[in-house]
């Protein structure tokens, strides 16, 4: 089964659901693991706490879902961690070929894919942590790299989520999502 | 500039509409409005009721933000046309179908519950258009995202009197079924088979590309048919794209210079890379890549149709032959220099001109926005000379009475009328997130909205009575789903994806 958090939880960026509780809380596991590695404190709490979304439900036959992965085989289980911009880290267990964006949406982190997936915006830029992971990813392509060249705060380490497949080599990769907004950070909603 | 307060006749209507505006200290650009925790705690009970004007991408991505921070805050999308998406669906170039994925996620935002869609709705004085103050009282908020609507013109001799002169923007919008430029009628088959696109964008390259690409590759996509069949009889054999400086002040991105140069039987005339007065190693990396791909090239010039790019010149005059007088056939160009007294890399004219002969010609200087009717008389703030509303970050201001700028409440503004007509679809989803951050955390955290913090608003339902007084039919999201499968039916019929309807009575003849 995709590890997925529970699913009042769904339908939102998983960063302000748990900014939006009183107590930190732990994302039970149904199976394996996802570990928050953070721990969470409860200074952002907000006063009108939201409700927790309405899925709608809507015709999605011409796209993909994104919510649906290829459950690991036992034994063949890949690591990814990924880092939200607002510091929290997230390791999830992934079958080989699956990229970062798909993984990423499926967990509800908040990565956009606004050209689905197909290397046409730089919407879901993230930042691989190390050099030395990096260099074992397969090269960029000129349509990634221009892709690139327009994303915002680009680094020596940056690629294109939807364009990075899990593979044995690079298991254990760790990724960064870039602030995507110009000026929000986590005080602004003390 | 800014109508300051003191001029604006209208100043005591507008205050007494929005209530009284508090100033706020501006700390370097960023201005950061102080809640009031009273209001805040009996906000979190009441539904919050955003109108968002302009149903593109920014609009959309802004919605889809408020949506995800607060899932109980009831949004109407209100739309000039019957048909959602903006730029989207008349921007973006139909051999672009991969950019246009975005629509999926808008139309997730816009089957939300709490989301209604008011289209065939535009804002303004005139008959047949919702007036701006109907909104004011019915919404907490109103975000502005109604784009750039006219283009920019170069103001010189011809430019309106001969035939053979287009505005991109007008081209874009024909080709892409934009009603407001159906009966174009671009003559592309006749004269002397060459074009010059004056201006170096990503509109311009777009431009370019529809008048060299196969015409059987386009009959893949969701151009109209009309185009296709203007296209179909083109004799356009060589596109100039001509700009005012040089190679390292291209506005273009790398994507669209890549396409032109892997057409098929498209050559490109390779540029002059003394030009380039800077050693591309000290360049930034987008700008050092782009610019290789430039001098890289096409695999073959010339080919059986070609294109290229001029720099430093400026177009003075646009000229007849006295055969055709009434037609475009050349343009006089003054080269210019760069200027070394400029910071911002200007360009000065060195009285030299030069005559370019071609029959076609497109103006791609950019796009302007413009004020809704009734809007700067209701009190927002719209900046002329930049073309956009007065913003601090998306919150729109106004000059403040003891200098500085005060928030106007309740009032947001992203997209291409907050910042200018530039950027992609990522740009624009990073502003409309956070214009939909700081109306979420304004409204959290007690900030004064429209109406002084009045509670129960009834949103359209209020407005909805406005509208049928003046015999406006509004299009909703089941009505867009309609024209929508009727567009997609016609497409099948002739192999491609849709057929869009080129005029507002055609949308409007599909619903009951």
């Amino acid at each position: 089964m995709p590890i997925r958090p529970p699913s009042i939880l769904r339908g939102r960026p998983l960063c302000d659901i748990l900014r939006s509780r009183a107590r930190p809380i732990r994302i039970p596991t149904p199976s394996r693991s996802i570990t928050t590695a953070t721990t969470f404190t409860n200074k952002n709490t907000h006063r009108h706490r939201p409700r927790i979304s309405i899925t709608p439900s809507i015709p999605t036959s011409q796209f993909r879902n994104h919510s649906e992965l290829t459950p690991p085989k036992p034994g063949e289980e890949l690591h990814v961690t990924f880092t939200t911009k607002d510091g929290h880290t997230f390791t999830f267990e992934v079958a080989e070929g699956d990229n970062l964006l798909d993984i990423g949406q499926a967990h509800d982190l908040e990565m956009e894919g606004a050209c689905g997936g197909s290397c046409a915006c730089s919407t879901c830029h993230v930042i691989v942590e190390d050099q030395e992971m990096y260099d074992k990813l397969e090269e960029p392509d000129d349509d990634e790299n221009d892709m690139l060249d327009l994303a915002f705060g680009l680094t020596e380490t940056s690629r294109l989520g939807c364009q990075v497949k899990m593979r044995k080599e690079i298991d254990g990769l760790r990724v960064r999502l870039p602030s995507m907004t110009r000026n929000m950070q986590l005080s602004d909603f003390k | 500039m800014n109508l300051a307060l003191s001029t604006n006749p209208i100043r005591g209507a507008a205050r007494r509409t929005w209530g009284r505006a508090r100033v706020i200290n501006r700390t370097l650009t960023t201005l950061r409005p102080a809640g009031d925790p009273l209001v805040a705690a009996k906000r979190a009970n009441a539904p919050f009721r955003l109108a968002i004007i302009g149903a593109g991408p920014s609009g959309f991505y802004a919605a889809y933000r408020v949506q995800s921070k607060l899932p109980t805050a009831k949004i109407d999308m209100y739309e000039a046309l019957p048909v959602p998406f903006g730029l989207v669906r008349f921007g973006v170039a139909p051999d672009h179908p991969e950019v246009k994925f975005c629509i999926n996620k808008f139309d997730e935002v816009a089957r939300h519950p709490n989301f209604t869609f008011i289209g065939n709705t535009p804002i303004g004085s005139d008959a047949g258009r919702l007036p701006f103050p109907a909104l004011l009282p019915h919404y907490d908020a109103i975000l502005l995202s109604y784009g750039a609507s006219e283009d920019k013109k170069l103001g010189i001799e011809g430019e309106d009197k001969l035939s053979g002169i287009h505005s991109a923007r007008a081209f874009v919008g024909w080709y892409n079924g934009l009603p407001e430029h159906r009966d174009l009628n671009p003559d592309l088959a006749s004269g002397d088979g060459k074009a010059v696109i004056i201006g170096q964008g990503n509109v311009a390259l777009d431009v370019a590309r529809i008048l060299l690409t196969d015409v059987d590759e386009l009959r893949k996509t969701d151009i109209t048919e009309y185009a296709l069949e203007a296209l179909s009889r083109s004799k356009i054999k060589e596109v100039e794209v001509v700009g005012r400086r040089g190679p390292l002040q291209v506005a273009f991105t790398i994507k669209e210079v890549r396409e032109l140069m892997r057409l098929a039987a498209v050559g490109f005339k390779p540029i002059d890379p003394t030009l380039i007065s800077r050693p591309l190693e000290d360049l930034p990396r987008p700008q050092k890549r782009l610019l290789e791909t430039v001098i890289t090239g096409s695999k073959q010039y010339p080919d059986l149709k070609n294109w290229g790019l001029s720099f430093f010149s400026s177009p003075r005059k646009f000229l007849s032959s006295s055969a055709a007088p009434s037609k475009l056939s050349h343009i006089r160009f003054e080269n210019t220099e760069p200027d070394p007294d400029s910071i911002n890399e200007r360009v000065r004219g060195t009285g030299v001109t030069k005559d370019v002969y071609a029959s076609l010609a497109f103006r791609s200087i950019g796009y302007r926005s413009q004020p809704l009717q009734g809007m700067v008389e209701a009190g927002v703030p719209f900046d002329r000379r930049r073309g956009i509303i007065s913003n601090s970050l998306g919150r729109v201001v106004k000059p403040a009475p003891g200098g500085g700028e005060m928030q106007v409440p309740g009032l947001y503004t992203t997209g291409w009328v907050r910042r200018g007509p530039t950027g992609v679809i990522a740009s624009t989803m990073i502003d409309a997130f956070d214009a939909g951050d700081n109306i979420v955390n304004d409204w959290r955290t007690g900030v004064e909205f429209l109406g002084k913090n009045r509670k129960n608003k009834a949103g359209w339902d209020a407005v909805k009575v406005q509208h049928q007084k003046r015999g406006i039919k509004a299009v909703h999201w089941n009505d867009w789903d309609k024209i929508d499968e009727a567009e997609k039916q016609r497409g099948q019929k002739v192999g491609k994806e849709r057929e869009k309807f080129g005029t507002v009575d055609e949308m409007l003849a599909v619903l009951p």
